[in-house]
């Protein structure tokens, strides 16, 4: 008798299709995947020497903006790599937030307090919501710096006092590579941290790891049973998949989403309009997002 | 710097990270430059027409009126409700619709049964509906956070013990959206979104561009909307009105206990074709406090009701929204 491993190895089989429902969520690389950290757990392991993709101008946004509004977009994010090393990035946001709410996820190091200010002024000038997302990957110094960085613990906290000060409340973005951040317990000294910086709204989002890119290092790649066959979804079920309702932009094209950047085979096309399509789920990503129940955004 | 670290920082000169594997840039950039669709201009007009495509419904068309109310989440506050019944008398509505959400937070949930019917209140199934018609174990309010599941479960649990097999059945009977005619527009009527029963539209996260979109797929002049328990009114540059409706369950998270639905008024086109007026509503905010403490209710939610601040299902609320709110 062999294992339900060896089982889904041997079997193969083909990858379910997961159809776009609505492009609801856009994402852009905006800062490609370069980054002024080289965190041991980034899923496409950017770095200050990494430009697999490269940042994103705002022509090359506003040209993606013009056909997003015509497709009626829901929603936009912005990622890197680390988005405020983007020389454009406050005049994306600024042509973003006239047409829909924004979200940036940032490793908070560029957050000083004129940025800040200005961040603010274009939250108060639009009608839509701008969420700072902002990573930390621990409670303290002793678990947050081996991750993302020695002496980043308190650079963030001073990014994230910054915001504050301006009065935007950000979205504290922690992975389960931080030990118990999943559980109630560790929500709440995540919770704690954040009221001591004089938080008293505090938000916190939690995602599972990605094994791959660093991570794959780091923790472990995935083993070959972690993917998805056809049949083992139920019909139906594959709506709680950011990909059924989001797409990826980066300098070289249209990914299905935010995870799969890295891999060629994730990219859908070179427009919006190309990347309308269905996608197989069979990277071993696509079983995280779907055990999980993952989404990427806020 | 360790060596360790400089390794870290320098790894990837002139190379690309293919998944797991480095690679020669150039190899990276060949290998998307074939990878994904490449359509002609033509063929991309055609894929946008194909996903802009119309979905209209069979959902037949009622009235037309020249004036109705509509309300949002009811949430088993019977003294809310029997306040909108008078309001909207007394206002004139023709018609009084209500979209969904009947239980949840307040005491009592059948007690609101008779009012409805005695009012002609025309309904919709919201989440609540729909979860207790089917004896589902939660609200499927959409939640993530553990808290606001929590109270999620708990006021859950209470209204699916305190409403009976008939009056679950007809929850079960009732619509998932109307259409209705307010003298020349037709006005597509949800709980959530036309798209999912559980989609909150609230104002800082639904752009015109989306509406747009929303309302062409869904035929229709204007739409009406509930779920998130916040009211607002946006009229799209195309002219047509997208209303959420607020709830009569509870407060609106303004430090103000007074509750909201919606009146539309037929006018004549030059006069923009239909008017949209949020109305706050009076009612016996005290009776009911002191109904729910009877009832043994969280006393964070007996607080919602004295104070107009919600102390529970923040997580959910976008940046702006949330900015604005107390808790």
């Amino acid at each position: 008798m062999t294992s339900i491993a060896e089982e889904r190895t041997a079997a193969g089989g083909s990858a379910p299709r997961v159809e776009l429902r609505s492009l609801d969520t856009l994402w852009f690389q905006v800062g490609g995947t370069v980054c002024n950290l080289a965190c041991t757990h980034c899923f496409i392991s950017c770095s200050p020497t990494n430009h697999t993709h490269e940042m994103l101008r705002l022509a090359e946004v506003e040209r993606t903006l013009d056909e997003a509004v015509r497709l009626g977009v829901r929603e936009y994010y912005f990622t890197g790599g680390e988005p405020f090393l983007n020389p454009d990035m406050e005049a994306i946001l600024e042509a973003t937030l006239k047409i829909g709410p924004a979200g940036v996820l940032t490793n908070g190091l560029l957050l000083d307090p004129a940025r800040c200010a200005r961040l603010a002024a274009l939250a108060e000038a639009s009608d839509y919501s701008l969420d700072l997302r902002v990573s930390l990957d621990g409670y303290d110094a002793a678990t947050n710096d081996p991750i993302r960085g020695a002496g980043t613990f308190e650079r963030i906290l001073a990014g994230i006092r910054n915001l504050v000060a301006a009065g935007l409340n950000p979205v504290i973005t922690v992975t389960e590579v931080c030990r118990d951040a999943g559980t109630d317990a560790g929500k709440e000294r995540f919770f704690a941290l954040l009221r001591d910086l004089g938080i008293d709204k505090p938000r916190l989002k939690i995602l599972p790891v990605f094994q791959i890119g660093a991570e794959a290092e780091r923790g472990g790649a995935y083993a070959s049973w972690q993917r998805l066959r056809d049949g083992e979804v139920p019909p139906g079920g594959l709506d709680h998949l950011q990909c059924s309702a989001c797409r990826m932009v980066t300098d070289q094209g249209v990914w299905v989403c935010p995870i799969l950047v890295n891999e060629p085979s994730g990219k859908m096309g070179e427009t919006l309009a190309d990347s309308l399509g269905s996608f197989p789920l069979e990277h071993s990503a696509c079983w995280t997002c779907h055990v999980y129940g993952v989404s990427c955004k806020t | 710097m360790s060596e360790t670290a400089l390794k870290k920082l320098t790894v990837h000169r002139g190379l690309a990270t293919w998944g797991e594997r480095l690679v020669p840039l150039g190899a990276f950039h060949a290998a998307t430059a074939a990878a994904g669709r490449r359509l002609a201009p033509a063929e991309r007009a055609a894929a946008e027409q194909t996903y802009l495509r119309s979905e209209r419904d069979a959902t037949p068309v009622e009235g037309p009126w020249s004036r109705i109310a509509v309300c949002g989440g009811v949430y088993s506050n019977r003294f809310g409700l029997a306040a909108l019944l008078e309001d909207a008398a007394r206002r004139g509505a023709e018609a009084i619709y209500c979209l969904g959400d009947l239980g949840g937070f307040g005491p009592e949930p059948e007690a609101v049964w008779p009012l409805l019917r005695q009012g002609n209140v025309r309904a919709i199934q919201g989440n609540y509906e729909e979860s207790l018609a089917a004896g589902r174990e939660d609200c499927n309010c959409g939640y993530t956070d553990p808290r606001d599941n929590h109270f999620a479960a708990l006021s859950y649990g209470y209204t699916a013990r305190g409403c009976s097999p008939a009056f679950r059945a007809w929850m079960g009977g009732l619509p998932h959206r109307r259409r209705v005619r307010v003298g020349d527009r037709e006005l597509l009527l949800v709980h959530g979104s036309p798209r999912r029963i559980n989609e909150f539209l609230f104002r800082s996260t639904a752009p015109v561009p989306f509406l747009e979109v929303l309302l062409d797929q869904n035929g229709c002049d204007g739409l009406l909307c509930t779920h998130t328990g916040l009211h607002w009114h946006r009229r799209l540059p195309s002219g047509r009105d997208v209303v959420n409706v607020g709830v009569i369950g509870r407060p609106a998270n303004d430090g103000d206990t007074r509750v909201w639905y919606a009146l539309l008024e037929a006018r004549g086109e030059s006069a923009g074709g239909l008017a949209v007026e949020l109305v706050p509503l009076v009612y016996d905010h005290p009776a009911l406090a002191a109904a729910m403490r009877r009832e043994r209710l969280p006393e964070e939610f007996v607080a919602t009701v004295l104070t107009g601040w919600w102390t529970t299902c923040l997580e959910i609320l976008p940046a702006r929204e949330r900015a604005a709110s107390r808790y």
